[in-house]
């Protein structure tokens, strides 16, 4: 078999056997070459995988040629690659940041342990997507939690280490719940494969503990992507990360986390269980737009931005919930799209942030915290950084010509679809609020005076603007062009509801 | 040049200018030099695509399709033809009088302001041409923040706050309102492209019809219909060429343009029978509580201003009586007011450069100092009130003939009032500059009239407004185009 029969194989494998060689080598430099290039490599594999998926429809991968049910199944379908070319995407473009900002962030003497972790994270996050047996999903989502923990308590502020406590502790008790619903399943069903899953519960549909194993898995996946209430351990953890951490995780982790819900709702529940037999789309559609109103209007009295754009996340998580909790095409689209464009837009905005936490001179080699009182008039030393986070936010809010349209766009759709009035009205108010907390961030950078004795400074760096720029770019691109990004998810949303009905 | 390739020329042809504008900012000279010259190329580009739209012609030409079956598409018809032909015409203009009036006032950033205005001027263009209303709603939200750098651009606290109720009010009407309202015709009619008779399916019901033209209405709050007009007022904080061109030109237009593109080739004059009534109630409300607001005002810029809110919703009435000959009193209107307004704004700000006074209370005598600009500000007041030879006239005689023929009463004592109190608010102010003696303060501190590219640029748009009086032919020609298409 060709090279390209084997890239299932290869996406998780490339990143997986970067992280001990990272180890091995114990230098900051050659780690990062290794550990970048097997996140590029993972990306040119997921860009294969979509553009193979277009032509043969679902690739079913098996791993040592045991034969699905009884080994390990990889299965790629459009949801699959596009969730992969998202994941392996911003690592491609945050590992070269992180070359330069985690410089002033981490010891030096930890720098290959750093790289050994996101190599470890990445794993964890792609196997997570790609896998198609369940009990793999739960070792990746391991891999890719405990991983993130170290890399969260990486963070020079001592705060971090609470921060990364608090998620262990929160992602431990998420992953117990994912376990013991993923346990109900294999009970019920006797076997660990989502798609043989998917056949056998129909038997079984209806009794006691695949309910059960329905609320665990909800529940527990719900705090691994900060639906709220559930959500208490997202500010802290993205405010003390390091900055390339918080926005690989701001893009990718919750995401991934959202795909595992929508693989286990749509896929191996179905959308007749899950949507009729219980209140949850009732449930699910009231706690998104708490976390749509209540976490937006959080964020417009924060001082520290990381911590306003943290809060900005568990409203944006609010729109992909509620899109789901439509169960139609158009609402399913407009998760899958948001996954992806909040993604870039929001990974975007904290590596700007990060560009200017690193300009920011700190005593004892500690960087000051990016409070807003910090950025009043930066906009005249760091004109390219504010600018980034002013587009960045304008996707937030869903201006046209940003990506965060397309995905309000299909929200909309979906909600008119259904004639909820008032939710439409719900939607449009609650993008108001997003209006309001980033232009706490335009008025205080353009407008307000710095202080009198301004703190040192350095000047943009470029090592920084870079990577920022390219999403800052693709938030526009994605906002004009979206053959890739709705057009794979419209035909995710498809494949997905089309199995069930 | 093909047609469309000269569309894509006037939309990048500002991009350009704003870019060369940058890479000149350390030389002024060569930095204007550019304005201008970016100016009337422009104006060259988009004056070549009117005989091929008076031939009938509609020249089209698509960008990109971000959302399948929702491209961003520029076509360009009779009423988008004159919409650049006025934004474009008056950008030179108003490019002289920026000359005069930075310089003359030693305004800060000068260069972003240059940029931020051909920035806005491409954006207007963009909305003239916009080929659906996808490609619209996307322009007109670019040009509400490409314009908010204008507004607050003496960085002052007072400037900021103006900004913030610019922003809210704009942002938040085209978020709530319009935005709803584009995806719901999208939903609904499968398509959001303008075409002459209106897309909307004929089984949507009447009430249907009244809410999606009510959030039409509202969304588009460029149109300042009230109770959404407060952005306006806010936005006179910014410098007056900011104030002449783009809150008496471009921005306020892309607001009626919008409302009068939507009720003609969203709706159809046909389909809306009966639904307008409390459209006609609205804007004759706004027209003549905005002109009472204007009366008491005593800053010359916010009398300017209600009476800018006041002619828009002329605009907006002439259009919800549906009558054929009112839409072309409407599409008239939109010239007419522009180059009467643009003069009253530029007779403001060559007051305030020459003469630091902005109260209406400090104009007494002030037409003997500076004879050429309250002329023009006659003529621009003569406009405003429409009486002949200003070309408000005109606009007013159709307005009129369209009300009478669909027998719409209440419209007519609309026009009627409004008449009296633009004479009301207007006339004193020539009394006063005119046949007034100057007070003793102003005696005391002598003053000649503006810069000159400020006096040039004031007599040139009055000049404009009464030629249109005489020779309202393209204007006409094109609002009859528009009517006449079935």
């Amino acid at each position: 078999m060709s090279l390209l029969a084997h890239l299932p194989a290869l996406q998780v494998v490339l990143p997986l056997i970067s992280a001990p060689l990272a180890v091995l080598l114990r230098h900051g430099g050659f780690a990062f070459v290794i550990v970048t290039a097997a996140a590029w490599a993972a990306f040119a594999a997921a860009i294969g995988l979509w553009l193979q998926v277009g032509e043969v429809g679902v690739i079913s991968y098996s791993i040592g040629n045991w034969p699905p049910p009884w080994g390990i199944e990889y299965r790629v379908d459009r949801l699959t690659s596009f969730m992969l070319i998202l994941v392996a995407g911003m690592a491609s473009i945050v590992l070269p940041y992180a070359r330069a900002s985690i410089e002033r962030e981490i010891p030096r003497d930890v720098h290959y342990l750093f790289y050994a972790m996101f190599g470890l994270c990445l794993t964890g996050l792609l196997g997570i997507i790609i896998t198609g047996d369940a009990f793999n999903i739960f070792v990746f989502l391991e891999i890719s939690s405990l991983s993130t923990y170290v890399m969260i308590a990486l963070g020079r502020d001592r705060r971090a280490l609470t921060a990364a406590y608090q998620y262990l502790i929160m992602g431990s008790i998420g992953a117990t719940f994912i376990v013991i619903g993923i346990g109900f399943l294999y009970l019920m069903t006797g076997t660990l494969n989502l798609a043989d899953m998917a056949l056998r519960i129909r038997e079984v549909e209806s009794s006691r503990p695949v309910l059960a194993a329905l609320a665990f898995l909800t529940v527990g996946l719900s705090l691994k992507l900060a639906l709220f209430p559930l959500h208490q351990w997202l500010p802290n953890a993205y405010t003390y990360a390091p900055s390339a951490v918080t926005a690989f995780l701001a893009a990718t982790a919750t995401k991934v986390s959202v795909y595992v819900l929508i693989r286990f709702y749509f896929s191996v529940f179905g959308e007749s269980l899950v949507f009729e037999k219980l209140p949850l789309p009732e449930i699910m559609l009231w706690l998104s737009l708490f976390a749509m109103f209540w976490a937006s209007f959080v964020a417009i009295f924060q001082t520290n931005l990381k911590r306003l754009f943290a809060y900005s996340s568990i409203g944006q998580i609010g729109y992909i919930t509620l899109g789901l909790s439509f169960d139609s095409v158009n609402g399913l689209t407009a998760s899958i799209v948001h996954l992806f464009n909040h993604g870039i837009s929001k990974g975007a905005t904290f590596l700007l942030i990060g560009g200017i936490v690193a300009a920011l001179v700190g005593k004892h080699g500690v960087p000051p915290a990016p409070t807003l009182d910090r950025m009043a008039g930066l906009a005249r030393h760091m004109p390219l950084t504010c600018f980034g986070i002013v587009i960045g936010g304008l996707s937030l809010i869903g201006v046209p010509g940003t990506a965060g349209f397309i995905s309000k766009w299909y929200l909309l759709l979906a909600a008119m679809e259904k004639a909820q009035w008032w939710l439409v009205a719900a939607i449009l108010l609650s993008s108001l609020l997003a209006v309001a907390y980033v232009w706490r961030f335009v008025e205080v950078a353009y407008f307000r005076q710095p202080a009198t004795e301004p703190e040192p400074r350095l000047k943009e760096p470029l090592g920084l603007l870079i990577p920022a720029w390219l999403l800052i770019g693709a938030t526009i691109w994605f906002g004009l062009d979206t053959s890739l990004t709705a057009g794979s998810a419209f035909e995710a949303a498809q494949q997905l509801l089309g199995r069930s009905k | 040049m093909s047609t469309a390739h000269l569309i894509l020329a006037a939309l990048l042809l500002p991009l350009i200018g704003a870019f060369c504008i940058l890479l000149a900012r350390r030389h002024p000279n060569l930095r204007e030099g550019v304005t201008l010259t970016t100016a009337v190329v422009l104006f060259a580009c988009v004056a070549q695509l009117l005989a091929p739209v008076l031939a009938g012609e509609r020249p089209a030409f698509t960008l990109l399709e971000p959302l399948p079956g929702l491209p961003i598409h520029f076509s360009v018809e009779p009423l988008g033809m004159l919409f650049a032909l006025i934004a474009s015409g008056l950008w030179i203009v108003n490019s002289i009088y920026s000359i005069g009036y930075m310089r003359g006032n030693d305004e800060q950033n000068q260069t972003r302001f240059y940029i931020c205005f051909a920035l806005a001027i491409a954006g207007a263009l963009a909305i003239a041409f916009a080929g659906n209303l996808l490609t619209l709603f996307l322009f007109y939200e670019v040009l509400t923040l490409i314009t908010y750098p204008l507004v607050t651009h003496a960085g002052t606290e007072k400037a900021k706050a103006g900004g913030r109720v610019y922003l809210a009010i704009l942002m938040g009407t085209s978020v709530l309102f319009l935005l709803p309202a584009v995806i719901y015709t999208w939903y609904v009619s499968g398509t959001t492209d303008f075409r002459p008779g209106g897309i909307l399916p004929a089984d949507l019901s009447p009430q249907a019809i009244v809410v999606l033209l009510m959030l039409f209405m509202f969304g588009v709050g460029k149109a300042a219909l009230m109770p959404f007009h407060r952005w306006l007022p806010a936005a006179m904080v910014a410098p007056t060429p900011v104030s002449a061109l783009l809150h008496a030109v471009a921005v306020v237009k892309a607001g009626v343009f919008s409302v009068v593109k939507i009720i003609v080739y969203v709706f159809g004059l046909e389909h809306l029978a009966g639904a307008t009534h409390w459209l006609v109630a609205i804007a004759g409300f706004t027209i003549v509580a905005a002109s009472v607001v204007a009366l008491n005002a005593d800053n010359l810029k916010r009398r300017l201003a209600y009476s800018t809110v006041s002619q828009l919703s002329y605009v907006i009435l002439a259009a919800a009586i549906l009558a054929p000959l009112s839409v072309v009193g409407a599409v008239l209107h939109i010239a007419a007011h522009a180059f009467g307004k643009i003069t009253l704004f530029f007779a403001a700000g060559a007051i305030y450069t020459a003469a630091h006074k902005t109260e209406v209370s400090q104009l007494d005598g002030i037409g003997r100092r500076m004879p050429w600009t309250m002329a023009a500000f006659g003529i621009g007041a003569l406009s405003m009130i429409g009486l002949p030879p200003a070309a408000g006239f005109v606009s007013k005689w159709y307005l009129v003939s369209g009300a009478m023929a669909q027998a719409q009463w209440f419209a007519l004592a609309v026009v009627l009032a409004s008449t009296l109190l633009n004479a009301g608010y207007f006339l004193p102010i020539v009394y006063r500059a005119f046949f007034r003696p100057l007070s003793a303060e102003a005696a005391a501190h002598p003053h000649g009239e503006a810069p000159l590219p400020i006096v040039i640029a004031l007599t040139l748009t009055a000049a404009g407004t009464v030629a249109l009086f005489f020779f309202p032919d393209v204007p006409l020609a094109l609002a009859q185009q528009m009517v006449a298409a079935p």
